[in-house]
């Protein structure tokens, strides 16, 4: 029926907001509420020590966890060194690290 | 035989207080480590514990360290400590030289002149009794002064003074009517049956004119054995529980027991020999930029005291060492804070397998730049340009794929993730087979130094510098610049370097002195260790910070830490901030 429109929905690339658990994202907004500020521009993945040796890439973990991907999120997090360059660089005052923190938090509460 | 019930209340209050006392630190120095023990016993009988009891007269008692703060808080602090101490010996003395036998009860001495009302004299009595009188008059200063500190608490040198509980009040009452009630004792039995010297004596005159001083002082002896006994009962559980606490924690110290980043038995000595005296508060820079008023040490362990929940105050510290280097007890106020914080991580050695494993080249120097290092490229350009001209050779430990040194994460607590990364510099940097490593990271240092375990020479950047120009492979000349010198905390504070970076400024400008050289230097606000206050409050402190050392009007302000730098600069613009490595660098 998708194919009147010209084109096809593959299922494993939806995200489904209404499926998705956003009680991590709520979380996050309570606790760090500076993490609302942040407009994506990716300052604090250039800099970042870990992002710099992997595929870890802090402003994409965000933007996971805004949407409720908390597995892939959870999976990606310890990656981070702490080191703080990300929260000096942030042209917002987002408080990445203190983000960082609360999420490692949530995860250890969870057992995500 | 000299008794009369109304010591009761004195002696039944002094043994029960003795004997909890006992019992607590036995208990509390039979759960430290094996090794503490050890230590303690090593050192027990050496030249440590004499050190120990001069500390003991100097801190407990003549309270010198106060005096830096306030010379009026010193002197009533002294009134009290000192003043108490020698009417205890002093009327020892007198009660011995009296009855020439060296046992007699303990209440004897603390209530001589109702038992020895001056009726007959013995060696020196006169002598005796006058310095009595001048000890009480020390102590009734000291009590007015303290009197006066709660009217004008701001006239001492400090904003604020500590808040208390009810019962702390209670006792506060009780210690505040210790003195004035002895006087007085000692004043109407001198109105009555003579003794005393030129306070108890002419007082007691005095009261004899108006009072039927005869039937009030028997009474009042009363009051006085009362209120002592009430003290001591009270005082395990306030805040002068730091009197005994603090000489036990003073031997210890001594005798070489350390504060680790775990909380154990030594911990809860200092958490008991904090005497409350509030010094830390002003030094904290959340309080004064902030308005924070519950985080700094004395309220955080005064909440861990009495259970209270402090799980705010143990992330809301920006470890700057302010208040640890004003303490006058001499707490490891960071390390105690540290002891709270959770690992709640999980991080096992797989979690960073994504790190490279780093070939360096060999050298005899190692130069390491941090991860703000690299946020400050040009701290590193001057660093090389340093290198070149005074023809070192050297190797850069992280200029590709460099990884944090791990400090970030043990100050959040998170020991076991560290460790991690410290093998991976371990690693790097004993392969590079340097003898020398240099780092212009003062946070990087201190890991180096305290985590790393590494046989060779570590100096910041600052160290080496003063140490180049000594040597005379660095000629810079003198520039006209006036430089404020704004000391990193880790740098300062944390490592003691407070002679080179001066010795450096000086060779290369005209620094100007501000109260907040060495040690007493203030806390940029970019400190990774607090994990609570968000950015906007960050660039309110560092701002505070900035202005202070801005109104001695330098032409540069200088650090010498990347993170201090960077820290200043994102909210200012027209004075320059500089590395003072970038000063030596431009005038090389
Ligand atoms: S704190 Fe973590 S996310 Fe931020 S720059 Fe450092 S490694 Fe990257
Ligand atoms: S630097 Fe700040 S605003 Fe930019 S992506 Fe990162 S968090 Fe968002
Ligand atoms: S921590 Fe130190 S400075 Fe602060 S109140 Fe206690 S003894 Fe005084
Ligand atoms: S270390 Fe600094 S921020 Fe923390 S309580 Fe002490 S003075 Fe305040």
């Amino acid at each position: 029926m998708n194919n009147i429109w010209g084109f096809t929905i593959s299922s494993a690339r939806v995200i489904d907001y209404d499926k998705n658990d956003r009680s991590f994202a709520q979380y996050m907004t309570d606790t760090v509420p500076s993490s609302q500020l942040c407009i994506g521009c990716g300052g604090c993945t250039a800099t970042c020590t870990a992002g710099a040796l992997t595929d870890f890439n802090i402003r994409k973990l965000q933007m996971l966890v805004k949407r409720g991907e908390n597995r892939e999120a959870g999976e990606q997090m310890h990656k981070c060194m702490l080191c703080g360059k990300c929260l000096l660089v942030c042209p917002r005052g987002v408080d990445t690290r203190r983000m960082i923190f609360a999420m490692l938090k949530y995860i250890d509460n969870q057992k995500l | 035989m000299y008794y009369d019930p109304f010591v009761l209340p004195f002696m039944i209050g002094l043994n029960i207080l003795c004997i909890y006392l006992v019992v607590t630190y036995v208990r509390w120095i039979r759960s430290f480590s094996r090794a503490d023990r050890h230590t303690i016993l090593k050192n027990m009988i050496s030249i440590k514990t004499l050190r120990a009891c001069k500390e003991i007269f100097l801190e407990s008692l003549v309270h010198h360290k106060i005096y830096r703060t306030s010379p009026f808080l010193g002197y009533m602090h002294m009134c009290f400590g000192l003043g108490w101490f020698l009417l205890i010996v002093v009327g020892k003395i007198e009660s011995l030289v009296y009855h020439t036998s060296l046992f007699n009860p303990p209440y004897f001495a603390i209530f001589f002149r109702f038992f020895h009302p001056a009726n007959e004299a013995f060696p020196h009595s006169n002598v005796f009794a006058f310095l009595m009188d001048l000890i009480l008059l020390m102590i009734l200063s000291g009590l007015a002064l303290a009197w006066f500190k709660r009217l004008y608490s701001r006239l001492l040198g400090m904003k604020r003074t500590t808040r208390h509980r009810p019962f702390d009040r209670l006792i506060l009452t009780v210690l505040w009517l210790i003195f004035p009630v002895r006087f007085l004792a000692e004043s109407f039995t001198s109105g009555s049956r003579g003794g005393g010297s030129f306070l108890t004596h002419s007082a007691g005159e005095f009261f004899a004119s108006f009072l039927p001083v005869e039937s009030l002082s028997y009474p009042m002896w009363w009051v006085y054995s009362s209120v002592l006994g009430i003290f001591f009962l009270l005082l395990p559980f306030s805040r002068y529980m730091h009197i005994p606490t603090e000489m036990v924690y003073i031997f210890l110290k001594n005798w070489g027991v350390k504060q680790g980043r775990k909380f154990t038995a030594i911990s809860k000595f200092q958490l008991y020999a904090c005497s409350r005296c509030g010094i830390c508060i002003d030094q904290c820079q959340l309080g004064s930029s902030l308005g924070l008023t519950t985080t700094q040490p004395v309220y955080f362990l005064k909440k861990i005291r009495h259970h209270e929940d402090y799980s705010q105050e143990i992330d809301n510290c920006l470890m700057c060492g302010r208040c640890e280097n004003a303490c006058p007890v001499d707490l490891h106020l960071n390390l105690l804070r540290l002891s709270q914080r959770k690992d709640y991580t999980h991080i096992t050695k797989n979690t960073y397998t994504y790190i490279p494993a780093p070939r360096i080249p060999k050298a005899r120097v190692a130069y390491f730049a941090g991860c703000m290092g690299h946020l400050t490229p040009g701290v590193i350009r001057a660093m090389r340009q340093l290198f070149e001209k005074a023809g070192i050779e050297y190797t850069f430990i992280d200029e590709q794929n460099g990884i944090c040194c791990g400090r970030p994460m043990m100050l959040s607590g998170n020991y076991n993730a560290a460790s991690i990364v410290v093998e991976r510099n371990r690693t790097a940097i004993l392969n590079s087979g340097a003898e020398i490593l240099v780092t212009s990271c003062p946070i990087c240092y201190t890991t180096f130094k305290e985590n790393y375990h590494l046989n060779l020479k570590i100096m910041h950047h600052t160290e080496y510098i003063a140490q180049l120009i000594s040597q005379g492979l660095l000629h810079p000349h003198a520039s006209e610049l006036r430089t404020v010198f704004h000391n990193p905390c880790e740098l300062g504070r944390g490592n003691g370097i407070c002679e080179s970076p001066m010795q450096v400024l000086q060779a290369v400008s005209r620094p100007v002195p501000t109260k907040y050289d060495g040690k007493k230097s203030l806390c940029c606000g970019g400190s990774l260790a607090n994990l609570h206050i968000t950015p906007t409050q960050r660039s309110r402190l560092s701002e505070d910070a900035l202005n202070a050392y801005l109104s001695y009007h330098p032409d540069v302000l200088v650090t010498a830490c990347p993170l201090c730098k960077k820290t200043f600069a994102k909210n200012h613009h027209t004075v320059p901030i500089k590395d003072i490595a970038e000063i030596v660098a431009e005038n090389c």
